[in-house]
């Protein structure tokens, strides 16, 4: 049988929702960089989707080159928040406000 | 003539950029040949203009080109030559090369001797434009650049406190005047649509100007004057001037500079001849301002003051003349005045340069002896000044008194008359105080007493010789000479204007004569009994008797103090109101409320920046969440 989109869609929108939810309110940093992972996903189940709709592979093909961005995007990343943990000795979100006017 | 009038100017205008530019590090010592050299030249060309206008009937204008071209606006740089301004010339010259060579002898060693010639060459540049320029423009420039030497060099001695004030003063208070004469040239401007002398005056002289108008034109003008030629209530810059050399006093504050606002008034004639109520207050403040300075000149004690009041009161018996319409007379004695006053000033600094440096009359006395050649050259400047026949002033001051006289205005006469008087005694006071009787020197001073160097004692003998004969030899018969006939193509307009015509040499000029004379004569007499018979006891006495008069007249009338008290007491706490409440209140109010108002609303709008991303990122969810949902309902 075949998956209608609503499935796919309903999946997704509940991915992302959870995954913006994990951005928006968790103070720890490494939690806030999976939650956007998850969201990006979300995006990548989307597409998926709507590729089996239309019937092409434009849509998986464009995937994969998310994926493998995604895959540099998390290493440097988590780079960034390896620095900046031996900087200030903590990962939590609202103590980085220098730039508060 | 095309090529010789503009080299008259421009060979100082030479001899300054050289001297400036190649005086500190090359010339040096031997600064001043080039000046001499270049002011003789221009005397030698003067004496070739003078011949070539001789007897001419019209002015010759040579125009170089056009100066300022802006639509109506047309300004030439054009040289006029005729009658007045060849005298102008022969006299600026003439005397200026004197004092030049005078001047090697006087600034000799000075730290800025090749400073000195070079402004002195300036100053030459400009008088010369002055005197020679076609238009009110040129005039005005002339004017401007005079002013402008006359403060460096009576700011010379920049490092003494009190020269470089009274520089300060003399360009502050010609600044009064300029701006009349500013104003003035303007008007013209405006009325007559040119601001060529000639086209000028044949507008005048065809009438259908309104006497208004001209009236304006004579009295923002004649401001103009009153500033640079030193007339009360503009006069207190001049004794000041003395702060700087006495080469400059000579040139430019006696012979030159200072008659400028007679030159301009005469030059003017025809406006003023239309205007006759401006002819009145020119005659009265003249008249008041020979009076007035000759009283102050009574009791001065240093040497270089007196002159310098005695300037301000013979440039008021130049204006005294203009203001009846006496043109030639007034330019006659702006002539012999010249040569008088150029060696009385020239023999003071002789005086000065013999005795180091001492200026105080108090401190000298008995100096006849010891410096001959200044005390006979004194001398003869001193009968001219006071008005002794036959000397040079004697001519040319009869002719104005007796102008007045015959004219009816018999006020002004006996006020020149009574100066007359006065002059006659400070004049004498001033010689007798200096050569006669005891000497007062510090005997420090007196052990170096010593004749001045040649070069400053030629030019005063050449002096001497013209004061002593350029009266007789121009002026006779008076209102007839050889003077008054050259000068007579220049005023004719104006004087057509006036409806003056000559008369002969009468039996009532005799008396007139007679009359100026004893008056002159019994001023140097009184002069004799106070200050060589009895000058222990009778100057005192006479202080004594008229105790107020007298500590006014030594205080010069408080004039400098009413305007401490008013002007510079109003101008002083006006800026200080402007400063306190227009300046920090008004504006700086205005430019710190405009950033206070920014720091208001930086201090609202700050505290939605957090720095924390995640509030950015809720703001952002949601606003991306209403446009969302708003673009999917409607």
């Amino acid at each position: 049988m075949v998956i209608p989109i609503e499935w796919y869609l309903v999946l997704s929108a509940f991915l992302f929702a959870i995954g913006a939810a994990g951005v928006l309110m968790r103070r720890n940093l490494f939690i806030v960089l999976f939650s956007i992972e998850l969201m990006m996903n979300a995006v990548n189940i989307n597409l998926v989707g709507f590729s089996r709709l239309h019937e092409n592979l434009i849509g998986q093909n464009f995937v994969l080159f998310t994926m493998t961005v995604a895959a540099a995007e998390a290493a440097i990343g988590l780079a960034i928040v390896t620095a900046l943990y031996r900087n200030r000795r903590t990962l939590m979100v609202d103590m980085f406000d220098v730039m508060k006017g | 003539m095309n090529y010789v009038l503009p080299l008259i100017p421009a060979l100082p205008l030479v001899a300054f950029f050289i001297t400036l530019f190649l005086g500190k590090w090359w010339l040096k010592d031997s600064a001043h040949w080039i000046p001499i050299l270049a002011m003789a030249g221009s005397f030698v060309l003067s004496v070739a203009a003078f011949l070539a206008i001789r007897g001419e009937e019209h002015a010759m204008v040579v125009e170089l080109w056009r100066w300022i071209p802006v639509g109506d606006f047309q300004v030439p740089i054009a040289f006029q030559l005729d009658q007045l301004s060849s005298v102008m010339l022969l006299v600026v010259t003439g005397v200026g090369t004197l004092i030049f060579i005078y001047s090697k002898g006087y600034m000799h060693g000075d730290p800025g001797y090749y400073r000195f010639f070079a402004y002195l060459s300036l100053f030459a540049f400009s008088m010369l434009m002055l005197v020679l320029g076609a238009n009110y423009l040129l005039l005005y420039l002339g004017w401007e650049a005079v002013g402008l030497c006359s403060y460096y060099l009576i700011g010379f001695y920049y490092h003494k406190p009190s020269a470089a004030s009274a520089g300060k003063k003399a360009f502050l208070t010609n600044r009064v005047g300029d701006f009349g004469f500013g104003l003035g040239v303007m008007l013209i401007f405006v009325t007559f649509g040119s601001l060529d002398y000639l086209h000028v005056f044949e507008a005048v002289e065809h009438g259908g100007t309104s006497e208004g108008i001209l009236l304006a034109i004579g009295l923002l003008l004649f401001m103009g004057a009153m500033g640079k030629s030193a007339q009360f209530p503009l006069h207190v810059w001049l004794p000041d001037a003395m702060e700087g050399p006495t080469p400059v006093s000579a040139l430019i504050h006696a012979a030159t500079m200072v008659t400028a606002g007679v030159y301009m008034v005469a030059r003017s004639s025809v406006i003023f001849a239309s205007a006759p109520t401006a002819m009145l207050v020119v005659g009265a403040v003249g008249a008041f301002t020979a009076i007035f300075a000759a009283s102050i000149g009574l009791v001065q004690n240093d040497i270089k003051r007196v002159m310098a009041y005695s300037t301000v009161s013979q440039l008021g018996y130049m204006f005294m003349a203009l203001g009846i319409g006496a043109w030639i007379p007034a330019i006659f004695h702006l002539v012999t005045h010249a040569f008088f006053k150029a060696l009385l000033f020239l023999g003071s600094g002789s005086v000065i340069h013999s005795l180091g440096g001492e200026q105080d009359m108090r401190k000298m006395g008995g100096l006849a002896r010891k410096i001959p050649f200044t005390y006979w050259t004194l001398i003869a400047g001193a009968f001219a000044l006071a008005g002794v026949f036959p000397f040079a002033g004697f001519w040319s001051k009869d002719e104005i008194l007796g102008m007045n006289f015959k004219g009816g205005g018999y006020i002004i006469w006996a006020v020149g008359l009574i100066a007359a008087f006065i002059t006659a005694f400070y004049t004498f006071r001033l010689i007798f105080m200096t050569f006669w009787g005891e000497s007062r020197m510090d005997p420090e001073v007196e052990k170096h007493v010593h004749e001045s160097p040649w070069s400053m004692v030629v030019p005063l003998m050449v002096l001497g010789v013209l004061s002593v004969g350029a009266g007789a030899l121009l002026g006779i018969p008076p209102e007839g000479g050889l003077f008054a006939k050259f000068l007579e193509p220049v005023f004719e307009p104006a004087n057509q204007i006036l409806g003056v015509h000559h008369e002969a040499f009468a039996a009532i000029d005799v008396i007139l004569m007679i009359v100026s004379l004893a008056v002159a004569l019994s001023g140097v007499a009184l002069a004799y009994v106070f200050y060589v018979r009895r000058p222990d006891d009778l100057p005192q006495k006479a202080g004594a008797i008229s105790q107020p008069l007298y500590k006014a007249v030594l205080n010069k009338w408080y004039i400098d103090e009413i305007y401490d008290a008013t002007i510079i007491r109003l101008t002083i706490d006006g800026s200080r109101w402007l400063w306190r409440v227009v300046d920090a209140g008004v504006i700086d109010g205005a430019v710190n409320g405009v950033a206070r108002l920014w720091d208001i609303a930086g201090r609202i709008v700050s505290p939605f920046q957090t720095g924390r991303v995640q509030n950015y990122a809720v703001v952002m969810f949601v606003g991306l969440f209403v446009i969302v949902t708003a673009v999917i309902v409607f």
